[in-house]
């Protein structure tokens, strides 16, 4: 410890003759440890090397793998419900799906409040087609509640209205509700024309009237922010007075003395004598369907932030009160999907190393000239447009197409029973296969152009057969060939979604064509998300599997 | 704190002030705007009905097409969430209209306050009458979607088939058939053929066994029927003779058998009408607000929805057009007869119902693509 804060540095003498004395570790030249300084120098040159290359994978990061990343993460998020109905949610805490009975007044009356401001941020109608994805209704249970749900405050509004016409004016909730400065100076401003200040809450009412003061915070800043007005030219809303109502009911009011006192303790002598309605009976009256245990149970089952609703759904489970369990036979769709996409895809890579592999061979030892030629034949389809392709499969192979009319010609095939090789898995087949092929051949071709031509020449010269000499001297080489080749086909075909989505008819679509489907139409992007998750799970897998395998140091482009 | 509020507030009185102000002065406009349709023949019914009329009134606009109505309402989505909407008017089916007001990512308007009234003073909102079938959504035309067949590939003797039922009728009519690859029109035309009465068709459909009958009845025929998913390829498919007969939207059979003379016959039994119109994306910046509500005015009047139909043969949402509807600007056949609004085509009709299809859609989907798979 002295040395090291004693020395200004270390002297290289003293660290040599320190090494020759015993056996330690090996100094660099300034005496630290070789094996640190090493790493050092290692470590600031990989520093650089990142450097060098942070641009492109800072670039990388935000365009491709976050993007990625937040689609992915929507197979779990589940936030909507809590936010928008937090109070419903946090009720429900206390309610027993399994009872069998409805839940009590005070989901109801936190179902009330919520509504009421989901209504006002228009968020009602989202959450219900959310919600409709679980269970068929709830998208016009919550559009048509929307549109109801002033008619339980109207009930309290117009009794306080006819109690005292001073409760229908801004003015009089902003002199209850708002911090005494404030008012004055709103009221000043707002005479004049000029902007006014933000709310301010007046201290201590939150105690007195703590439903109310939370309700009309809600308003007020909704006021200001969204409508851009001020709560002391607006009336606040219907729920308010209810709020008011549920506050004079159960709290002591005798020892306010503010602004409005006398017009509260009026109304808190006549609360007593109000006509009320129960909440449930409220939202009953809106709609039956609030009395329906079953949809209760939905948004129960739904109101944590996180789900995994969606990967269930996406392998054909449902969330049920006894835990998760198989969709009814009817509905199952996702398993006979995943199947299929992966059978296809291998029928598809089988047939594009079937069809590539001599046009490969052909392409790398004919002479050049007539190589060069053979390479733009299989590069023309790649300057056609994918759908002309397509269509183009459509021509040929339709009953009415220029196969079956040429097999019809030749009598190999009756009129009336021509064959069935589009709208199905046959189509898909050929017509994907015809697409991919590019992408078996070029890298069989580039892996065979570097077999020299003489190993088949000295095979054959000490005696092989033809094919002796091609399957245990030319395949082999040529196989890192073929594993990069099925590679590219495999995993551009698991996800193709248009050849399928034109050609494919009823037995030959992929699992991509739902997830078009679900991103595109029904909008339901969390179970598409989930589709998607699984399908990249799927697709690690296997290249996990090929890496044991085959490994993939074998696999080579050229 | 307190001056930038003040600063946001009278920002907002100037621009909402601004906003008064131009309704009369035109000020404060942006020059461009991106608008959304289809492509194909439709949109280019907009551009020569209403989007060139109002470029030359206004030489310094400028207009950009979007043919992404398609994926409309995924793209909005992902545009609102990314925070930065480009496109100013979109034209969307009325059920994806209603999806994206009940998103909140299109904008809520006043009808009467935004469109004209019909040249005797009737208001917007009373000429479209049940039309605005969402607070969001402008109508602009009526289409239906209605079945063709082929006449000369009936089986001899066979008489012309005058209903729906004969889709499902593979004795009469043998041959293959197409139809949307979806189950919204099939179930219910499933259920009409067979026996449910024509009122009772949503009260059936809504049950466990009414989906499964119509399922039932619809696999009598699905080893014969092609299932499509762009509109474009039934007429396609009955040119080729790939099928005897098939669904598709009125104004695809129009353009096959009036402009590119193929021989089909329309069967408008049972045709489904359904709604085609605007929608103004929700928050948009005051100047193109501006622009977008001064160009909706004029492509929503009375005698704009009327030239549309002389380029398609869709009908016009306004009750006030359909005076005015004329003859088609190049073949200058009328188009009175083609519209699917036409008397003698809307005998029989069925109406889209978008409240039981926005509730029931995942649920029978699910149901309709397992069926379709197995």
């Amino acid at each position: 410890m002295t040395d090291a804060t004693a020395g200004a540095g270390p002297n290289p003498q003293d660290a040599a003759a320190k090494a020759a004395e015993k056996p330690g570790p090996m100094l660099a030249a300034d005496g630290t440890p070789l094996k640190k300084s090493l790493s050092r120098a290692l470590r600031r040159q990989k520093l650089r090397a990142l450097m060098l290359i942070a641009p492109l994978l800072i670039f990388v990061l935000v365009t491709f793998v976050a993007p990625i990343a937040d689609m992915l993460f929507r197979s779990v998020e589940n936030q909507i419900v809590s936010d928008t109905l937090p109070r419903t949610t946090a009720a429900l805490d206390d309610w027993n799906a399994d009872s069998g009975e409805l839940p009590g007044e005070a989901v109801y009356e936190g179902l009330y409040y919520d509504m009421v401001i989901a209504e006002e941020r228009k968020l009602h109608t989202r959450l219900g087609s959310r919600l409709n994805y679980e269970q068929t209704g709830l998208s016009s249970l919550f559009r048509q509640t929307g549109r109801g749900v002033d008619d339980i405050g109207e009930v309290y509004f117009d009794q306080f209205d006819d109690l005292n016409p001073a409760w229908d004016e801004a003015v009089t909730w902003a002199e209850l509700m708002g911090e005494p400065n404030w008012v004055a100076e709103a009221k000043a401003r707002a005479g004049n024309d000029e902007s006014i200040p933000g709310f301010e809450m007046k201290d201590g009412i939150e105690d007195l009237l703590p439903r109310t003061a939370e309700m009309y915070g809600i308003f007020a800043e909704f006021t200001e922010t969204e409508d851009e007005d001020s709560p002391i030219e607006e009336e606040p809303w219907e729920m308010v007075h209810v709020a008011l109502y549920q506050d004079l009911v159960s709290q002591d009011v005798s020892g306010y003395d503010g602004a409005q006192a006398d017009l509260l303790n009026e109304a808190k002598a006549a609360v007593g004598d109000f006509e009320t309605i129960g909440f449930k009976d409220g939202f009953l009256e809106i709609e039956d369907d609030w009395g329906n245990h079953d949809i209760w149970a939905t948004i129960k089952t739904y109101s944590p932030n996180y789900t995994n609703g969606y990967f269930l759904a996406a392998v054909d489970m449902e969330k049920t009160p006894d835990g998760p369990a198989l969709r009814d036979e009817n509905e199952r769709i996702y398993g006979i999907l995943f199947q299929r996409t992966m059978f296809m895809s291998l029928m598809i890579t089988f047939s594009c190393i079937l069809l590539g592999y001599p046009v490969a061979w052909l392409l790398a030892n004919l002479p050049s000239r007539s190589a060069n030629l053979l390479l733009i034949l299989v590069l023309l389809p790649f300057w056609t447009s994918l759908l002309v392709r397509t269509s183009a499969w459509k021509v040929m192979l339709q009953q009415q197409g220029v196969i079956n009319d040429v097999l019809v010609w030749l009598g190999l095939v009756a009129d009336d029973a021509r064959l069935v090789m589009i709208n199905n898995q046959f189509g898909t087949i050929v017509a994907m296969t015809h697409i991919l092929l590019p992408f078996m051949i070029l890298p069989l071709y580039s892996v065979m152009q570097t077999i020299p031509p003489s190993y088949l020449r000295a095979a054959k010269s000490l005696g092989a057969t033809n094919w002796t000499a091609f399957w245990r001297v030319y395949f082999p080489q040529s196989v890192p060939g073929i594993g990069a080749g099925s590679i590219l086909v495999f995993i551009l075909a698991i996800g193709y979604y248009i050849t399928p989505e034109i050609v494919g008819g009823t037995t030959g679509t992929f699992i991509s064509n739902r997830i078009a489907y679900h991103i595109s139409s029904s909008l339901n992007w969390g179970l598409a998300a989930a589709l998607g998750t699984i399908l990249l799970a799927v697709v690690m897998a296997l290249y996990w599997c090929y890496d044991k395998i085959v490994g993939i140091d074998n696999v080579k482009l050229g | 704190m307190k001056f930038s509020k003040t600063l946001m507030a009278t920002t907002a009185l100037t621009v909402a002030a601004g906003g008064m102000v131009f309704a009369e002065a035109h000020g404060n406009m942006a020059n461009s705007m991106t608008l959304v349709s289809w492509g194909g023949a439709y949109q280019n019914s907009q551009q020569k009905a209403y989007v060139e009329p109002y470029l030359e009134m206004n030489p310094d606009v400028s207009a950009t097409w979007d043919e992404s109505s398609n994926e409309a309402v995924a793209k909005l989505r992902a545009m609102n969430e990314a925070g930065n909407v480009t496109w100013d008017l979109v034209d969307v089916v009325a059920s994806d209209a209603i999806r994206l007001c009940d998103e909140g990512l299109a904008m809520e308007i006043d009808h009467d306050e935004i469109l004209e009234a019909a040249p005797d003073g009737t208001d917007a909102s009373d000429d479209f009458g049940d039309l605005i079938v969402s607070d969001c959504f402008i109508p602009q035309i009526v289409y239906s979607t209605t079945a063709a067949y082929r006449p000369d590939l009936l089986p001899e003797g066979a008489e012309a088939p005058s209903s729906i039922c004969a889709m499902f009728d593979l004795e009469t009519y043998p041959g293959k058939r197409t139809l949307e690859r979806r189950p919204i029109n099939n179930m219910e035309w499933a259920l009409l053929c067979d026996g449910v009465a024509k009122d009772e068709i949503y009260d059936v459909l809504a049950t466990e066994e009414g989906q499964q009958q119509a399922l039932d009845k619809l696999d009598t025929i699905k080893d014969q029927t092609v299932w499509w998913s762009a509109a474009a390829e039934p007429p396609q498919l009955l040119a080729d003779g790939e099928v005897v007969m098939g669904s598709s939207y009125n104004g695809r059979w129009f353009s096959a058998i009036e402009e590119q003379d193929q021989d089909f016959a329309m069967l408008w039994d049972a045709q489904v009408f359904d709604l085609d119109g605007w929608i103004i994306p929700a928050d948009l910046p005051e100047d193109r607000l501006n622009r977008v509500l001064d160009f909706v005015r004029f492509a929503t009047d009375t005698q704009r929805l009327a030239d549309q139909a002389a380029y398609i043969s869709y009908g016009p949402a306004r009750k006030s057009s359909a005076p005015l509807v004329g003859e088609h600007a190049e073949l200058g056949i009328a188009m009175g007869p083609h519209m699917p609004t036409a008397p003698e085509n809307s005998e029989n009709i069925f109406v889209y119902n978008y409240e039981f299809w926005a509730d029931y859609r995942d649920d029978i989907d699910a149901k309709f693509q397992s069926w379709l798979a197995q």
